[in-house]
């Protein structure tokens, strides 16, 4: 009888493996993509498909270059769940080379790079988004718009959304149109009042489309925390954050500031809360911490959106709370049992 | 009854609960074994004694281990028997490893001892019932063992607010505690009330948690029935509600301060065992022989709980559970949770085992393999303690100790909860005992580095203490050295008038090597030394191979220097030996300090074998050594000058008598210590021996001596020896003699006295023939016939006193009707014959003196100059006596050196030494002074000087030395220090006896040489 020496505890909660985790969050952004896929075309699946396989082609090469088991890895799904991320990051009718480039960018250098599953101190998703959005901003700005806007009046259908990413769509401008927040930013001096009746994006449809957008990942989002596989406290610390920056500057400048609503409902406001910004590797690891980063994120939303050089703010602000989680983290630690109150940074004279 | 409030605590599981199984049978009861195996240390703190023999018979219930201090317990045999062995057995611990164990082979009788029960326990004093529960030995048995009455004790600290029985039993599978409290619920209560009235606690509150429905029916009706107000608190169910802490937390809303105990926020929790076990000890006087045990698993096919005897083997209970062993994969003492696994089945149940799960494959799967974390928080969500544990696990996975320690890793309960709910199954309580257990290394390391330090601190400044006097002396030295390489550079020239000054140089050089070698050797190997007694290990090899290598150097440098001497043989023959000399004298001298050292080690450790060989390893050495170095100085000073052998050997004699002395008063007082040492005795009686040849070959050499240079000083020598002989035999007679007032009755004592007496008579009779010898030719040679008067008188004086004294003696022994009657009366013939014939030459003399002291008048001055300063120097030696005696009386009186310090005689001893040898020194060069001319007379006064000074610093370093050894008998905690000065103070003093002697020599020379001229 060779009995079995292992230290306790000796058992584990059934099912709930790494694999699992991602697996969730793989299936939460379904009703997003959903409703992706039905006001923008077949794009969107299109770019997941071909980052999947990008990102499962360079997380494989990446992890036989670093002689470790492409199987074991490739199994954790955590290269396919940033690949399905950019993919509904990215618009849905980008070159592929571009999606391409963001995933092997995400999985070489963000990630592996830096040791693998774990060990990234950025968003692999967002450096990818971040890195194509610098590179390449003209197609980056180039969404499908709401249908009834369009020029050509119809979503595009499947062969014209595989000709749009394979570049032999001559009359891809037909189909795609400034965001909202797009809009809103390039509203120049009009009023917002005047933006809101005269620019395109502005219109009824265009904003119904992308609340239904958020609308969709909010219930994915509230599908994970329900599954607890990740807390409330980032993304309602970022809602309301961003929620409590844009009514702040609404009520003193309404005419020339967006509603709290818009930004709550238009761009990448909930996909970023729930899907982006939660992403446990960089982010901070307290419930403390999660809610100094959350709102660190949705200020930062709010600034890039008003004031910075591009439309939507999450991957910057994502980025730029990644830097700073470490430091977050040493000074939001929980107080444990028994002690008076939480310890805060480290101490003077230890090295660090 | 009441209910109680509940609060809730941070994090925790819901893992299966998987508590059915076992309750589906009733309570079972194993058959008896057939044999029992009692660990020892069945509970934290110290192993129990066993109290039995292998073969004994004995009792259910009796005690057969002891407590062993004060975190300890008592053992009591769970059956009758037989003891079958008292050895080390394979024991339920998470090392697997063996303890010693007592066995009993149950005779199956099941015959109790006497049972006497704590009836007025109510009436009793509190510490009577803790003790009366000590003996019963009833430790906690929740899972630490924790003996019951050192925690009451502890909680007597502050007053008690809640008394928390706990009976949460959080862990999957175990079901003892629900079973116990279902069988046995008015004793559990009992034993609660028993409990309450010792710790007066103002809320009892019992802790249980919702899926003991049955249990807490029990519980209420019992307490309802009895009017208790003993409260139920019944708590969800939640892993790990049944932690002491976290069960606190519960019924209170209080937390244990981080490294406090419950006791210091006043509550007390125990487990419901324990409560059972209380009320077995005070109501039925049963010790605690057996406890409730869950047996569980897939691979049992009748899981239960039994009552079980302490010390059942596992083995037995597993075939009472119908164990298929096909199944069984993973064997498991306690929980899923906090157990750990046993590598075999042969291990008894012991005091805190509550369960044994028999778990199949299926059960408790192998774990996954371990996937990288990915710090999703849900380790953290569960952690009862509110810590950071992917925090923890990055910290302990890259050994930043500091840092985890930061992050509270001591708060960590090991519940086992993050590892439950790892998503990456990353074993993360083992990281954490794991760098838990490397910080307390590292602090272990931390106090021993400091400890280190302070140490080569110590030393350092030791080291530099020590080179700074050796620095000093060896100016001091070379100041010394530079007038005598004065002279020898007179004399050499003289004696090697050819020898080639290339060659010279080249020696010179070659001993400065040497002696800077020789210099680094010598601290090379103190250093070597001081680690072979720190335990260096490393440092050991390194100083032993850079000792080594010296050594050679040391050699190559010799070997070179005996060529170059070789080459200039002027100077060869002398050096050489007398290198070796000194070296021999280095190595008795170490011998010396290395055999002193293990005796004083051998005087703490009589029982140590391998001590007394190396004593006597040691003790051989220095013999070794002495013979080399007495072959060595024989040989050595004859090549020089046969004089200065003579007077060598005849230091060395002088050496030899008073170490002989020195070991005889030792061997005499360890005797005195143990009077009927047989072999203690025979070492005093070869001492004995030995310092009689010491003192033969002195007295030899000391004629022989001066005879070959002066006569007359052989005459003088064994009149002091003489007198000498007569003091000591008066010492040795005084003591016969106290020794005879203490016990009159002791014949052998008079015996002893009679001879001493007798002796002491031949020794004056001697004296008394030498000192007309020595004094009359004097008298004549000189012609001072004042002198010879004064002498005469003295002699008469003495011979009278030796009468008396006679006399006194022959009273005595004819109050004894001593033997010796005859020869005494003889003596006192003698003694009288002589004092007449004295009295006769003093009448005659006297009237010659007067014409001699006429003669005299040319030279009046210094000749009452002379008179003055010898009763000067009476009188200083009379004072040195005085101080002397002073000391010695101070010091019978048993008053120590602090006291006799603080008398003042050592000083007045000091001083007075000081002035006899100055009068002494005067006296001499007076007395030279007269027949030499001035220079020599001049130089003889400054040696004179420097004799006195030596003499001083000699006697100053004796103090010293004297009293360090005093010190070093009281702190023997720095004895290595003062071991350290002694040394040093013995090598001053030993400097300042050779310069001393080499003075005294020098002077010898040119007074005997005066003398003889005068001749």
């Amino acid at each position: 009888m060779a009995l079995l020496r292992i230290t306790s505890p000796h058992t584990q909660r059934a099912g709930r493996r790494t694999s699992w985790v991602m697996l969730m969050v793989m299936l939460a952004t379904v009703p997003g993509i959903a409703v992706q896929t039905w006001l923008f075309g077949w794009g969107t699946l299109i770019n997941i498909a071909i980052a999947g396989i990008a990102a499962l082609l360079s997380e494989a090469l990446i992890l036989s270059i670093r002689r470790r088991s492409v199987a074991f890895f490739l199994k954790d799904y955590s290269a396919l769940l940033t690949a399905v991320l950019l993919g509904i990051a990215l618009p849905p009718t980008v070159a592929w080379w571009v999606t391409v480039t963001a995933v092997a960018f995400a999985i070489i250098f963000a990630k592996q790079l830096y040791g693998g599953l774990g060990n990234n101190p950025f968003n692999p998703a967002m450096v990818g988004y971040a890195i194509v959005l610098v590179s390449f901003p003209v197609p980056m700005t180039q969404w499908v718009g709401a249908h009834e806007l369009l020029a050509s009046g119809a979503v595009p259908t499947f062969s014209q959304s595989l000709q749009a990413i394979f570049q032999h769509l001559p009359n891809i401008d037909s189909y795609t149109m400034a965001t909202p927040l797009d809009g809103f930013k390039h509203k120049n001096e009009l009023s917002s009042a005047a933006a809101f009746s005269s620019i395109d994006a502005l219109q009824l449809p265009s904003l119904s489309s992308w609340l239904w957008i958020n609308g969709a990942y909010l219930l994915g989002g509230l599908m994970l925390v329900w599954l607890r596989v990740i807390t409330w406290h980032t993304p309602a610390a970022l809602l309301a954050a961003l929620a409590l920056m844009a009514g702040v500057f609404y009520l003193f400048d309404p005419a020339h500031a967006a509603s709290p609503w818009f930004h709550l409902t238009t761009g990448a406001a909930m996909f970023g809360a729930f899907f982006i910004a939660t992403d446990p590797v960089s982010s901070c690891t307290s419930n403390r911490g999660k809610l100094v980063y959350g709102a660190g994120i949705g200020i930062l939303i709010y600034i890039i959106r008003t004031w910075g050089g591009y439309p939507d703010g999450v991957a910057f602000g994502v980025l730029l709370m990644n830097f700073a989680a470490p430091l977050i983290d040493y000074y939001t630690q929980p107080r444990t049992y028994g002690h008076q109150k939480a310890k805060k940074g480290l101490k003077i004279g230890e090295d660090n | 009854m009441q209910t109680a409030s509940v609060f809730s605590f941070h994090g925790g599981i819901h893992p299966p609960e998987n508590k059915a199984q076992s309750l589906r049978l009733p309570l079972g009861r194993p058959s008896l074994p057939t044999e029992l195996v009692l660990p020892l240390g069945q509970h934290i703190g110290q192993s129990s004694r066993p109290l039995v023999n292998v073969g004994d018979k004995v009792l259910k219930g009796q005690t057969i281990a002891i407590n062993n201090g004060f975190l300890s317990s008592f053992l009591h045999a769970p059956t009758s028997g037989t003891i079958k062995a008292i050895e080390a057995r394979p024991i339920a611990h998470p090392s697997g490893l063996s303890d010693s164990c007592i066995i009993i082979t149950p005779d199956g009788e099941e015959q109790w001892t006497e049972l006497s029960p704590l009836q007025d326990w109510n009436s009793l004093s509190k510490t009577d019932v803790l003790a009366y529960l000590a003996e019963m030995g009833i430790v906690g048995m929740g899972g630490a063992g924790f003996p019951t009455q050192v925690k009451l004790q502890g909680a007597h600290k502050h007053p008690l607010t809640h008394f928390i029985i706990n009976a949460a039993e959080c862990e999957p599978y175990i079901t003892a505690d629900d079973m116990l409290i279902r069988e046995k619920t008015i004793e559990l209560v009992l034993g609660i009330e028993a409990l309450q009235h010792l710790v007066e606690a103002e809320q009892v509150i019992i802790g249980i948690e919702d899926n003991k429905p049955t249990a807490i029916a029990a519980l209420n009706k019992v307490l309802s029935e009895r009017m208790s107000n003993i409260q139920v608190a019944v708590v969800p169910t939640k892993y790990p509600s049944g932690g002491e802490k976290q069960l606190i937390q519960l019924l209170t809303g209080q937390e244990v301060p981080s490294g406090q105990y419950p006791a210091d926020i006043g509550v007390l929790c125990q487990n419901v065992g324990t409560c059972v076990a209380v009320h077995d000890a005070i109501f039925l006087g049963k010790p605690l022989i057996s406890r409730f045990t869950t047996l569980t698993g897939d691979a049992l096919k009748a899981p239960q709980n039994v009552e079980v005897l302490l010390g059942t083997p596992i083995n037995h209970l597993l075939d009472y559970a119908e164990n298929d062993n096909k199944k069984l994969k993973r064997l498991v003492m306690g929980g899923p949770m906090m157990g750990f696994t046993l590598d075999s089945a042969n291990v008894p149940i012991v005091k805190t085992s509550n369960c044994v799960l028999a778990a199949s494959k299926k059960e408790l799967p192998q774990p996954a393999p371990e996937q990288a974390c990915i710090r999703c928080g849900m380790c953290e969500q569960a952690c009862p303690a509110s810590l950071l544990p992917q925090q923890l696990l990055w910290f302990s996975k890259s050994q930043e100790l500091e840092k985890a320690e930061h992050y509270n890793l001591f708060d960590c309960i090991e519940c086992g909860a993050c590892s439950y709910v790892c998503p990456s199954s990353i074993p993360l309580v083992q990281y954490y005992r794991h760098t838990k257990s490397s910080i307390r290394e590292a602090r272990e390391a931390a106090v021993k580095s400091d400890l280190a330090k302070q140490r080569f601190e110590a030393r350092k400044a030791r080291q530099e203490a020590e080179a700074a006097e050796k620095e000093a002396k060896r100016i001091a030295r070379q100041k010394a050295s530079a007038s005598k390489t004065g002279e020898t550079k007179k004399a050499a020239p003289k004696a090697a008038p050819a020898a080639t000054p290339s060659a010279n140089d080249d020696a010179k050089k070659l001993k400065v090597d040497l002696a800077i070698a020789k210099t680094k050797l010598k601290k090379l190997q103190k250093q070597l030394l001081e680690a072979q007694e720190n335990e260096h290990t490393e440092e050991i090899n390194t100083l032993q191979l850079q000792t080594n290598e010296q050594e050679k150097a040391l050699a190559l440098l010799e070997e070179q220097l005996a060529k170059a001497n070789a080459a200039a043989p002027a100077e060869a023959p002398k050096a050489p030996a007398n290198e070796e000399l000194k070296k021999a004298k280095v190595d008795v001298a170490l011998s010396g300090t290395k055999l002193k050292k293990a005796q004083k080690q051998l005087a703490d450790a009589p029982d140590d074998a391998e001590l007394q060989k190396k004593v006597a390893g040691f003790e051989k050495e220095l013999a070794d050594a002495q013979t080399r170095l007495n072959t060595l100085s024989s040989a050595a000073p004859s090549a020089a000058a046969p004089k200065a052998a003579v007077s060598d050997e005849l230091k060395k004699a002088k050496v030899d008598v008073a170490l002989s002395g020195t070991k005889l008063k030792k061997a005499q007082k360890q005797l005195a210590d143990a009077p009927d040492d047989a072999e203690l005795q025979k070492k005093v009686a070869g001492f004995e021996k030995e310092l009689a040849d010491a003192q033969t070959r002195l007295n030899t050499l000391s004629s022989a001596a001066p005879s070959a240079a002066a006569p007359k000083a052989a005459v003088s020598d064994e009149l002091k020896k003489a007198k000498v002989d007569v003091a000591l035999l008066g010492v040795k007679l005084k003591k016969a003699q106290k020794q005879l007032a203490e016990a009159p009755e002791d014949s052998d004592l008079q015996s002893k006295v009679a001879s001493f007496e007798k002796e002491l008579g031949e020794a004056q009779a001697r004296l008394t023939q030498m000192t007309p010898q020595s004094a009359a030719p004097q008298a004549a040679a000189n012609g001072n016939s004042e002198d010879a008067l004064k002498k005469l008188k003295i002699d008469t004086a003495i011979a009278k006193a030796a009468v008396k004294k006679v006399e006194k003696a022959l009273k005595k022994a004819e109050d004894l009707n001593s033997p010796e009657l005859e020869t005494i009366r003889q003596q006192l013939e003698e003694a009288k014959k002589r004092a007449e014939e004295l009295e006769k030459a003093l009448a005659n003399p006297s009237a010659g003196a007067t014409t001699a002291a006429t003669n005299e008048v040319a030279q009046p001055q210094p000749t009452s100059g002379d008179k003055q300063r010898k009763i000067d120097l009476a009188i200083a030696k009379a004072a040195v006596k005085k101080a002397e005696k002073g000391i010695l009386a101070l010091q019978q009186q048993g008053q120590d050196q602090a006291q006799i310090d603080a008398s003042g005689l050592p000083a007045k001893l000091a001083a007075a030494q000081a002035k006899l040898a100055d009068l002494e020194g005067m006296t001499n060069s007076v007395n030279v002074e007269p027949v030499v001319n001035k220079p020599a007379a001049t130089e003889s006064a400054s040696q004179a000087e420097q004799i006195k000074q030596q003499k001083i610093a000699a006697a100053l370093a004796k103090a010293q030395i004297n009293k360090l050894t005093k010190r070093l008998a009281d702190s023997p905690q720095d004895a290595d220090n003062i071991q350290q000065e002694i040394n040093a103070a013995k090598q001053k003093q030993q400097e300042a006896e050779t310069q001393l002697t080499e003075l005294q020599l020098a002077q010898r020379t040119p007074s005997q040489d005066n003398t003889q001229e005068n001749r």
